[in-house]
């Protein structure tokens, strides 16, 4: 036990040093997923539907899927994030085909069902806080954890434009480089700042639940499940405790 | 005995050998006494066999095995099947604590040298399901039709193509085509859900077979059948059933606390059980940035990519599998036992399985020279063990361990030699003492300490 102590040791120790190349690019904003806030997921779902949902589709996913999750009824749902026409059995396509996506972004809008499985929530926090203002793209817009992104800076009017503030390094070998630092506000969305980063949150939100509706049920299934197992565990202890009270060892 | 007694039970037994069977491997087995921590993984990696057999069927019922379909039946599974979520998340988790259990119970016979006489079958069945299991975990990947599924089988595939001659057609016919598609996707079905699973269930069987033979090792080696009271029931030895069915039942209680908390909790665990990039269905147009195996490979994964040469690869790491089939017959000391084979052999023993884990770790990094380098460093390491083995087998004088010492630099210089050119030499001569300290420790201190001197191994079992 104390070989295995020791070994336990050495190889944390090591993991740092071994991990030493980090890696580049901006550094990424954290938020934290909150399942449990319903007028978060409600308020995520609408901008998802309003501004995502039209070019994006989520091809896994019905609508009636995530609606225990929002804690709305199916009547509310349809009335208020549905497009007139759909069903709430139906999944979340969208009419633009995949030909098109190509021949209008020079890429398909990629399919959002597991997105955040794929990214995780810090990185599209971050992406959707990243657009900024570059003349040299066809959007006019271009994104510090995407660059050269096909996408549109779709929540514009909400956020509002920001320009890029650059810093000047210099690196191991004397040479100075120009990278993005920051951003100021260009032109004001109707948005305040406050306001407009609960926004993405809220929508990122609505995006991890999309990505894992399950998870809803899963933390409450796990919880009495493993509240059983560790009952089973300890009789099972003191049933081998008797049985093995007779033997020396 | 059973002939005598009636009722439903004889009747079995005068046409099946029921009770004889059930004696003969439970209830009149006699295991060792002392079993300690390391002896839990077997039961439980039989346990998790059963498990991934159960959740197998069930994904199988709702599973569509054709590329266009099957990364949207995954899908289905997981959004639309009642518990479908559960049972996916089972497997796929089943899948990495097979390999934890696995790395696990081959370590404890490592340590306690129960691949040794009389048991060397017992290791060699052993480590042929160790083979089938990666077959199978492989195969598995596929399935989902993700886009690590694709790529892993397209690069894992690909090395069949590195042997001279028969490669290229040998990886087409393993693929069904010119490169992995729906005929892939289907073949890999067909083994992984039928082929292996049946090969599997028997080897375990004959595994257990030859284990009852022989009977159980333990944590002092001791033969617990040279120490037989008058009625020939060993001394120190226990029947399995009940005391070590219940005594597994504590285990098999842990375990799936621990299990359960991944499946319902974190069942990606960040990237290591699920990859992010198979949340995405496979695009054959798309090479992703990185293509790396679960955790399971990469130690192996590691040592492929650490040698230069592709097929001088392929055969680096067919040869670290390889090794484990001769491990009896490399190390022929007669001590089982590390408890009683000096404190050289158990560094040794430490450092392997911390090679294990760094080899591991390199295997998921990015491809870059320093890493590929460092790689190849535990590489050495790894293969440095199985040396060890042979000559820590039986007392040397001290002009063996010098030559082993000038042996091991040459080869060391030979094979960095080798190395230049695709290794800048500067990255080299960062690391090249990792396998020089390795080896100096292990041959000088037996000059000039005692360290490498077995003890005095006891005649009956201890209790510690």
């Amino acid at each position: 036990m104390r070989v295995l102590l020791a070994l336990l040791v050495c190889i944390t120790s090591l993991v740092p040093v071994l991990a030493g190349a980090a890696e580049g690019g901006i550094k990424l904003r954290h938020m934290s997923v909150d399942l449990s806030d319903q007028a978060s997921l409600q308020r995520g779902a609408r901008i998802f539907t309003n501004y995502c949902l039209s070019c994006h589709a989520a091809r896994q996913v019905r609508y009636k899927q995530v609606l225990p999750g929002l804690g709305i009824s199916a009547k509310e749902m349809r009335d208020n994030l549905m497009l007139p026409g759909r069903k709430i059995g139906d999944k979340m396509t969208v009419a633009m085909t995949h030909k098109e996506g190509k021949r209008w972004f020079g890429v398909a809008p990629p399919d959002l069902s597991n997105i955040e499985r794929v990214r995780g929530a810090d990185w599209l926090y971050t992406y959707l806080t990243s657009f900024y203002l570059d003349p040299s793209r066809p959007t006019g817009v271009n994104n510090a954890v995407f660059p050269k992104v096909a996408m549109p800076d779709v929540l514009w009017e909400l956020q509002g434009l920001q320009k890029p503030v650059y810093k000047t390094v210099k690196d191991a070998d004397g040479k100075t480089h120009k990278v993005l630092d920051g951003f100021k506000v260009a032109t004001k969305g109707r948005m305040t700042a406050e306001q407009s980063d609960r926004m993405v949150r809220d929508l990122v939100n609505f995006l991890a639940y999309m990505s894992a509706p399950y998870q809803h049920k899963s933390h409450l299934v796990g919880l009495w499940i493993i509240l059983g197992l560790i009952l089973f565990t300890i009789s099972a202890y003191f049933l081998k405790r008797e049985y093995w009270k007779d033997v020396d060892h | 005995m059973s002939n005598n007694s009636s009722g439903f039970l004889s009747w079995i037994d005068r046409r099946f050998p029921l009770t004889d069977l059930w004696n003969e491997h439970m209830a009149r087995y006699f295991a060792p006494k002392n079993f300690n921590f390391w002896y839990y993984f077997g039961s439980l990696a039989l346990l998790v066999l059963v498990m991934q057999i159960v959740t197998g069927i069930w994904l199988a019922m709702n599973y569509t095995p054709n590329s266009k379909l099957a990364f949207d039946s995954v899908e289905y599974i997981m959004r639309d099947v009642p518990w479908g979520w559960v049972i996916r998340f089972m497997h796929s988790t089943g899948a990495s604590a097979f390999f934890i259990l696995i790395y696990l119970h081959m370590y404890r016979g490592l340590i306690y040298g129960s691949y040794k006489r009389p048991r060397e079958l017992v290791w060699l069945i052993g480590a042929c399901i160790f083979v089938l299991l990666m077959a199978e975990a492989f195969m598995g990947y596929l399935l989902p039709w993700g886009q690590m599924s694709y790529w892993g089988a397209e690069v894992i595939t690909s090395l069949f193509g590195a042997i001279p001659w028969v490669g290229g057609g040998l990886e087409t016919w393993i693929r069904g085509d010119f490169s992995v598609s729906n005929a892939t996707l289907n073949r890999f079905f067909a083994w992984h859900a039928v082929l292996i699973p049946i090969l599997l269930l028997a080897l375990v069987v004959v595994h257990i077979i030859a284990l009852h033979r022989v009977g159980s090792n333990n944590p002092d080696g001791v033969e617990i059948h040279d120490n037989e009271d008058e009625d020939g029931i060993p001394v120190d030895g226990v029947p399995f059933h009940p005391y070590y069915t219940v005594k597994d039942l504590v285990g098999v209680g842990v375990f799936l606390i621990l299990f359960s908390l991944v499946v319902f909790f974190v069942p990606t665990l960040d990237g290591w059980f699920l990859e992010p990039d198979n949340f995405v269905k496979a695009n054959t147009l798309k090479t992703p940035p990185e293509i790396k195996p679960l955790w399971y490979f990469m130690p192996f994964y590691a040592i492929l990519r650490s040698v230069p040469n592709k097929l001088t690869g392929v055969l680096s790491m067919g040869a670290s599998i390889v090794a484990l089939f001769v491990l009896p017959w490399l190390d022929r000391s007669p001590i089982k036992s590390h408890r009683y084979r000096g404190a050289l052999y158990q560094l040794g023993l430490g450092v392997f399985a911390l090679t294990f884990f760094v080899l591991g770790f390199m295997g998921s990094q990015a491809p870059t020279p320093a890493h590929a380098d460092l790689g190849f460093r535990f590489t050495e390491l790894y293969f440095s063990f199985f040396v060890l083995m042979v000559i820590y087998s039986r007392p040397r004088s001290k002009g063996f361990y010098v030559g082993a010492l000038v042996v091991a630099a040459a080869l060391i210089f030979g094979l960095d030699w080798l190395r230049v050119g695709d290794i800048p030499v500067d990255i080299m001569l960062r690391t090249w003492w990792i396998p020089a300290v390795y080896w100096a420790v292990f041959s000088i201190l037996p000059l000039f300490t005692r360290l490498h001197i077995p003890g005095d191994v006891p005649t009956r079992v201890t209790s510690r």
